[in-house]
């Protein structure tokens, strides 16, 4: 495998809903935006294909819409191949878009996405969504990953004593950060009360815990080292690539051991079943592919910012611990130390997450991608015409992508040469 | 005069949300012929009021929610009889919903464990409050009388003499 490059990132603001513009103009609007970004050095007759993600025909209404998203933006007659995988679709084209590079096939690439969910009502969104569990067995009796993500963390706190409280606050974190992205959704300055004080839509989880749904689009465009000198002056480079699966019902998930980190012990895990329905074992398993690639052995002290997959506020608690930022059970804490936030020893999600910079499905992994490839540049003044979300000095980065209940979960490390 | 050729003008009108950019309602609609196929036996079981899990005879694994072949070595299971009782092993009150499901808020949902059985199944709770639900407590499986050949056909309560 060669080594391959970010060399532009590209992006919609999300919105509720976008009626002026269909899937093929904000990815083109994205696409621009990237090709912008390397001052015209870059011209579409220079990209050798595309991957193009976006989760659900039954939002366009439309099938192969990749193939129409392809013809707009002008790459017609090269390849492309579209990706789909739940939420994790935009961080799965990513990582498919890396191997298109790493495998010498192309020199470079377009990673494109979108996700136009105001095309049907939220209920209707929400059952789409829930077509994405077993429409035999959990759908028909009132599924929804609502409820779904619901019985998770209500599992956790069972398990760990992890309180609403707990996950509210990072709720309260996103929401803040996003007041400062001028491209989030929902640029709220919520605190602690708000949350907790709006409606339940799955007990325990409340309006302010879930993400909302979204119109965006989201390109990132990545290169060989070669075409990246050529075209870029601050690539930033991909140095770890990991991802995992888990069973489609979560029913199903085995009662067993933790899979290790380097820095963790068999005996911090004595007595836990794992991953039962509290944990993602499929971003376990994504983050030690990753950081075995990247060489991290520590991710608390070797990572600078991160960008996860925050769909439920419960869920960025469950992440820090299969990403090993703390010990399993000690998300909740982690939170209350305050180490994921902006002024924290790792700022988590500093763009606002999913939260609330929306989650347009396909768009969403290349949102976070691009994003997290800025704070590596240190770019987030130029694009966020502010400097307050730059992580400062930010050297090593994770972007950590997730499907319905841990499905499919990619983590992918990006570094600063 | 010879008329010229012309399409028939349509009589019902098109539900516009918005002038401009336009947006018009459109319908989509489909029956599935939905085979069960191999997990057909389950939802038989269902209608006589038994609930069918699978085990696996090498690896002594036992699913709550059957699968015909074993996610460990790949053999195929046999069809098991799953106790009707069992235990709230997490749970959730749904406020809001996918559509179809809509006019049943609030109602509650349960991941229930058995004895001995590896794997939990996703049902509906019915008749407890949330404030009375509790990990760990005991449920007890109801079958619809009049089967609708859906995993609706079962779903839990409280058994009457709960001796928690």
């Amino acid at each position: 495998m060669r080594p391959v490059y970010v060399i532009a990132g590209g992006i919609t603001k999300f919105a509720k809903a976008n009626p002026a513009k269909d899937f093929r103009l904000m990815v083109k609007e994205a696409f621009d935006f990237a090709l912008a970004d390397l001052d015209g050095k870059l011209t579409p007759a220079e990209i050798d294909g595309s991957v193009i993600s976006y989760f659900s025909d039954h939002f366009t209404r439309q099938l192969k819409a990749g193939a129409m998203v392809q013809d707009f933006v002008g790459l017609c007659p090269k390849p492309h191949v579209r990706i789909e995988g739940g939420g994790a679709t935009g961080g799965l084209c990513f990582q498919q878009a890396w191997e298109s590079i790493a495998s010498g096939r192309y020199e470079v690439v377009a990673a494109m996405g979108f996700e136009t969910m105001s095309q049907v009502e939220t209920a209707k969104g929400n059952e789409f969504i829930a077509l994405a569990s077993d429409t035999d067995y959990d759908f028909p009796v009132g599924g929804y990953y609502n409820g779904y993500y619901a019985m998770m963390v209500v599992r956790h706190m069972h398990e760990f004593g992890t309180t609403e409280e707990q996950f509210a606050r990072v709720a309260v974190k996103n929401h803040n950060n996003a007041c400062h992205n001028p491209y989030a959704q929902e640029r709220l300055a919520l605190t602690l009360e708000d949350v907790m004080r709006s409606e339940y839509i799955a007990w325990p989880l409340k309006r302010h815990d879930i993400c909302v749904m979204s119109d965006g689009a989201a390109v990132c465009i990545l290169a060989s080292e070669k075409a990246a000198e050529k075209f870029c002056r601050n690539p930033i480079r991909i140095t770890g690539i990991g991802a995992g699966s888990d069973c489609m019902r979560f029913a199903d998930r085995p009662h067993g051991q933790v899979p290790l980190l380097p820095h963790e012990r068999k005996s911090d895990y004595k007595y836990l079943k794992y991953p039962g329905v509290h944990s993602f074992r499929a971003g376990r398993v994504a983050a030690m592919g990753a950081y075995k690639m990247a060489g991290i052995e520590n991710p608390l002290e070797d990572l600078d910012v991160i960008e996860l997959h925050d769909a439920y506020s419960s869920s960025e608690l469950q992440t820090y611990e299969d990403l090993g930022l703390c010990k399993y059970g000690e998300g909740g804490r982690f939170i209350d130390q305050g180490q994921s936030t902006l002024q924290g020893k790792l700022p988590v999600n500093p763009s606002g997450g999913l939260l609330a910079c929306g989650h347009p499905v396909g768009a969403t992994g290349l949102m976070q991608a691009a994003t997290l490839f800025w704070q590596l540049q240190r770019a987030i003044p130029k694009h966020f015409g502010n400097d307050k979300l730059q992580v400062k000095n930010a050297r090593r980065g994770l972007i950590h992508s997730h499907a319905g209940t841990g499905t499919y979960v990619t983590v992918t490390i990006l570094e600063r040469p | 005069m010879p008329t010229e050729p012309r399409l028939p003008e349509i009589e019902r009108g098109t539900e516009v949300f918005s002038v401009d950019p336009l947006t018009i309602r459109t319908h989509f609609e489909v029956d599935y012929l939905h085979s069960y196929k191999q997990d057909t036996p389950f939802f038989h079981g269902l209608a006589k009021g038994k609930l069918l899990g699978s085990h696996c005879p090498k690896c002594r694994y036992k699913f709550a929610t059957p699968r015909v072949h074993c996610m460990y070595c790949g053999g195929p299971t046999q069809w098991f009889e799953l106790p009707t009782e069992g235990r709230i092993h997490s749970w959730t009150v749904c406020y809001f919903a996918a559509q179809e499901f809509l006019k049943e808020v609030p109602f509650t949902l349960v991941l229930v464990e058995f004895k001995g059985v590896d794997t939990l199944f996703l049902s509906r709770l019915v008749g407890v409050e949330r404030r009375d639900i509790k990990i760990g407590m005991k449920v007890k499986a109801r079958f619809r009388r009049k089967a609708t050949w859906t995993v609706r056909d079962v779903y839990f309560v409280r058994p009457k003499r709960d001796a928690d």
